[in-house]
C-alpha cells in the first residue's frame, strides 16, 4: 500500500455514538452564531434606517463589524478549534498584525494631520 | 551504485541548481547573487566617492549621479543586504533546529527566483532609457515627475523581488515553529534562529504596507491615478507614511540577523555561553516591535506638528535600550571568557564600538529640534552608514569567514582574513567618521558637487580614500574565497568550538542534513555533548526512511513569468508601443499557467530509503560510516 491510499478503518459503535453528540453540539454552536451574525446585521442596517447621528452610526457599525470579524475567525474559520494545529500561534500572528496596523490608524487619525 | 552517488556532467549540475529547492543550494544560490549585486552598488558607491574627491568635478554627470546614488541606496539594502542574510537564514536555520528542509521548499525555491529577477530587471534600467534616480526612498513628490522609465523600474522590480522576500519570510516564520527537532523548545532555539524567526515576522508584517506604496506609485505613473498628487486631490505625504511603515521595520529586518550572527560568533569565540540568553530574546521582540512605532521620526521636519514629534521621538529614544540590553550581553560573553581572536571574532570585536557609534547618533537624531539641524546632512549619511556598514556587513563578512566551512567544508585563511578585516575596517572609518563634521559644516546629503572654499574639500578626499581602502578590504575578501576553492576540506567542527548543531554534522553535508534527527538536550547541544565526551549528538530516532521534496522548474517559471510581464506593464503607458500589452498577457499567462500546473498536478516528493542513505553516507564518509 502506497502512503496516499485512504485507510478505510470501521468505526465502533462507541465512537460513533461520540461522533454523533460531538458533531451535534458544534452544529448548535455554529447555528448559534449564525443567528447572532445575522441579528448584527440587521441591527446595523436599522441603524442606518432609523436615521440617528451619523457619529453614532459609524463608530456603532465599525464595532460591530470588529465583532463580525472575531466571530467569523473563530467560529467558522476554526479559530477556536483546539485541534486547528498551531491555532494559537495563528491567532498571536494575526492579533500582533491588527494590533500593528491598529496604531497606524490611530497615529494617523490623532497625531498625524497630514 | 544508486543515483545518488553517481557523478553528474556540468549541464546536469546547472539544471539541478536552477530546479533546486534544497535549502543549503539556494542557499549558495542567495550568497552568489548577494554578492553580485553587493559588489555592483559598491561600484557605484565608488564613482560617486570619486565624483566628490575633489569640489566642481564633472566625473559623472549630475543626471547620472542621482541614478547612482538611487540605485546604491537600493540596491544595497534590497538586493545585497536582504539577500545575504537569506543566505545565512537558509543555510543555517533549517540545521539548527535539527531539521531536514524548510517548511515550505517549493516557495523558498520561488522566493529566490522572484528576488533575483526582480533584480536584475532593476538592474536592465541602466542599459534601457536610465535608472531610477528619485533616491531609494523615491518620495512621490519627486519621483512622479520623474522623465522616461527608471521609476516604473524601480516600482515594478521591487514588487517582484519584495513578493520573494515576504515568501521567503513567512516560509521561516513556519520553518521555525513548526519543525524543530525533539527538546528544541524555544527557549533552546540558538540565538540566530531567534533573530530570524522575529527578522521574518517583520517582513511579514513590514513588506504589505510597501507592496501597497509601490501598487499606488504604478497606478499614479502608469494610468494618472493621483493618490500622491496633490493638485488633484492626492497626498503626497502618504507615501513618505506608507514607505517609512515599512522602512524603519526594514532597519531591523537587517539588523536583527546581524545580531543573531554577531551572538554565535561572541560565545564561540569566548568559549562561553551567552551572557543574558533569555533577555537577549526579548530585547530581540521587543527592538521588532518597538521597530514599527517609530515610522515617522524620518520625517520630522515634514510638518508633522509638536505632539507627532514628541511621541515619536521618545518611542525612538526607547528602541536604544533593548539595544543596550544587546550590547551589556554581548560585552559580558566576552568578559572572563577564554577568548580567540580568530576574523570572525575580530569582526565582532570591530562591530561592538561601530554599531554603538551609530547607534549614539541615532539617538541624536530622535531628538526632533536637533534632527531639524541634521536632516538632510552628511552627518545623516554617516550615520546610517555606520550602522549599516558597521552593525550588517560586519556582521556579513565575519559570518563568512565563520560559516564559510559549513557553506563549503573549505576554510578561508585566517591571515588574509584579518589583512582584510584592518584594511576594511579602517577604510570604514575614515570613510564615515569624517562625514559627521561634514554634516555638522552643513554639507547636504545626495548633491553631486560642491563648491571650493568652505572647508569640505580634504574632508571629501579623506573620505574618498576611506572608500577605495573599503573597496581594496572586499576585493582581498572575494580573493580569500576564490583561493578557498583549492583549500583542504575543513570537516566537522573546524574551529573546534562549535556549539549549536550545525557544527555537528558531519562534513560534507549530506543534501537530508541529518541521517537521524537529533534530540537537543539543551541550549548550545553540541557543546553540551562535547562536555560530555560524546562525538555524536543523541539521536531521537532509529535509522529510517526519509521523506524529501523533489526539484521543481516551476518557481523558475513562474518568476520569468513575472519578468516578461513586468516588461509589458513598464512599456504600456507607451502610445507608440501597442505590442506591449501582448508581452504583458503572455507573461501573465505563464506565471498563472504554471501556477495553474503545480496546482493540479500533485507532488508528494519521494521517500529516501535506510540504504540509500547507508550508501550515500559510505560515498561520502567512507567505509564504516561516519563515527
Amino acid at each position: 500500500m502506497s502512503s496516499h491510499d485512504t485507510p478505510i478503518v470501521a468505526k465502533s459503535q462507541a465512537q460513533y455514538e461520540y461522533d454523533r453528540h460531538h458533531n451535534a453540539l458544534h452544529m448548535r454552536k455554529q447555528v448559534v452564531n449564525f443567528a447572532i451574525m445575522i441579528f448584527l446585521t440587521f441591527i446595523a442596517f436599522g441603524m442606518a434606517a432609523a436615521g440617528f447621528s451619523k457619529y453614532l452610526i459609524f463608530p456603532f457599525i465599525l464595532l460591530l463589524a470588529g465583532v463580525q470579524v472575531v466571530l467569523q475567525l473563530y467560529s467558522f474559520m476554526h479559530l477556536e478549534d483546539k485541534k486547528t494545529h498551531f491555532g494559537e500561534v495563528i491567532g498571536f500572528f494575526m492579533w500582533v498584525g491588527i494590533f500593528i496596523a491598529f496604531t497606524f490608524f490611530l497615529a494617523f487619525l490623532t497625531i498625524i494631520w497630514w | 551504485m544508486s543515483s545518488y552517488t553517481q557523478k553528474k556532467s556540468f549541464g546536469a549540475i546547472v539544471w539541478d541548481y536552477i530546479t533546486t529547492v534544497d535549502h543549503k543550494k539556494l542557499a549558495i544560490m542567495y550568497l552568489l547573487a548577494g554578492t553580485l549585486f553587493f559588489a555592483i552598488a559598491g561600484f557605484e558607491a565608488l564613482l560617486m566617492r570619486i565624483q566628490l574627491m575633489k569640489p566642481n568635478n564633472d566625473f559623472v554627470s549630475a543626471g547620472f549621479f542621482n541614478e547612482l546614488l538611487t540605485m546604491h541606496g537600493t540596491t544595497m539594502l534590497f538586493l545585497a543586504a536582504t539577500p545575504l542574510l537569506f543566505a545565512f537564514m537558509n543555510m543555517l536555520v533549517p540545521l539548527q533546529i535539527g531539521a531536514r528542509d524548510v517548511a515550505f521548499p517549493f516557495l523558498n525555491s520561488l522566493g529566490f527566483w522572484l528576488f533575483f529577477l526582480g533584480a536584475v530587471f532593476l538592474h536592465l534600467s541602466f542599459f534601457m532609457g536610465g535608472a531610477p534616480d528619485a533616491g531609494w526612498t523615491s518620495y512621490a513628490s519627486l519621483s512622479l515627475y520623474s522623465p522616461g522609465h527608471g521609476i516604473d523600474f524601480y516600482v515594478l522590480g521591487l514588487q517582484i523581488s519584495g513578493a520573494g522576500t515576504l515568501i521567503s519570510g513567512i516560509n521561516f516564520i513556519v520553518t521555525i515553529i513548526t519543525m524543530r527537532a525533539p527538546g528544541m523548545t524555544f527557549m533552546r532555539m540558538p540565538l540566530f534562529t531567534w533573530t530570524a524567526m522575529i527578522s521574518s515576522a517583520l517582513i511579514l508584517f513590514a513588506f504589505p504596507p510597501l507592496t501597497i506604496g509601490l501598487l499606488m506609485m504604478l497606478f499614479d505613473r502608469m494610468f494618472g491615478g493621483n493618490f500622491f498628487d496633490h493638485t488633484m486631490g492626492g497626498n503626497t505625504v502618504i507615501w513618505e507614511h506608507l514607505f517609512w511603515i515599512f522602512g524603519h521595520p526594514e532597519v531591523y529586518i537587517l539588523v536583527l540577523p546581524a545580531f543573531g550572527l554577531f551572538s554565535e560568533i561572541i560565545p564561540t569565540f569566548s568559549r562561553k555561553r551567552l551572557f543574558g540568553y533569555s533577555s537577549m530574546v526579548f530585547a530581540t521582540i521587543l527592538i521588532g516591535f518597538l521597530g514599527f512605532m517609530v515610522w515617522a521620526h524620518h520625517m520630522f521636519t515634514t510638518g508633522l506638528g509638536p505632539t507627532a514629534n514628541a511621541i515619536f521621538a521618545v518611542a525612538t529614544m526607547a528602541i536604544g535600550v533593548p539595544t543596550g540590553m544587546k550590547v551589556f550581553n554581548w560585552i559580558l560573553t566576552i568578559w572572563g571568557g577564554s577568548i580567540k581572536v580568530t576574523t570572525p571574532m575580530l569582526y565582532a570585536l570591530g562591530f561592538i564600538p561601530s554599531f554603538v557609534a551609530g547607534g549614539v547618533t541615532g539617538v541624536m537624531q530622535a531628538a526632533a529640534p536637533l534632527d531639524y539641524q541634521l536632516h538632510d546632512s552628511y552627518f545623516i549619511v554617516a550615520h546610517f552608514h555606520y550602522v549599516i556598514v558597521g552593525g550588517i556587513v560586519t556582521a556579513l563578512f565575519g559570518s563568512a569567514h565563520f560559516y564559510w566551512p559549513i557553506f563549503f567544508n573549505r576554510m578561508l585563511n585566517e591571515t588574509l582574513g584579518k589583512i582584510t578585516f584592518w584594511v576594511f575596517f579602517i577604510g570604514f572609518h575614515l570613510t564615515f567618521f569624517i562625514q559627521h563634521f561634514l554634516g555638522l559644516m552643513g554639507m547636504p546629503r545626495r548633491v553631486f558637487t560642491y563648491m571650493e572654499g568652505q572647508g569640505w574639500d580634504n574632508f571629501n578626499l579623506i573620505s574618498t580614500i576611506g572608500a577605495l581602502m573599503m573597496g581594496v578590504g572586499v576585493i582581498l575578501l572575494v580573493i580569500n574565497c576564490l583561493l578557498s576553492i583549492k583549500g583542504e576540506p575543513a570537516g566537522r567542527d573546524p574551529w573546534g568550538d562549535g556549539r549549536t548543531l550545525e557544527w555537528s554534522i558531519p562534513q560534507p553535508i549530506p543534501f537530508y542534513n541529518f541521517r537521524q534527527t537529533p534530540l537537543v538536550r539543551g541550549l548550545d547541544t553540541w557543546w553540551i555533548e562535547k562536555q560530555e565526551g560524546n562525538t555524536e549528538v543523541t539521536f531521537a530516532e532509529p535509522v529510517g526512511d526519509v521523506h524529501m521534496p523533489n526539484n521543481s522548474a516551476i518557481p523558475v517559471v513562474i518568476s520569468l513569468g513575472m519578468f516578461i510581464a513586468a516588461f509589458g506593464a513598464l512599456y504600456n503607458p507607451d502610445a507608440d508601443k501597442p505590442w506591449s500589452i501582448y508581452i504583458l498577457i503572455i507573461g501573465l499567462a505563464i506565471t498563472f499557467g504554471a501556477m495553474l500546473t503545480r496546482s493540479l498536478k500533485d507532488d508528494h516528493g519521494f521517500h529516501l530509503h535506510k540504504e540509500d542513505i547507508l550508501e550515500i553516507e559510505e560515498h561520502l564518509y567512507g567505509k564504516g560510516g561516519n563515527k
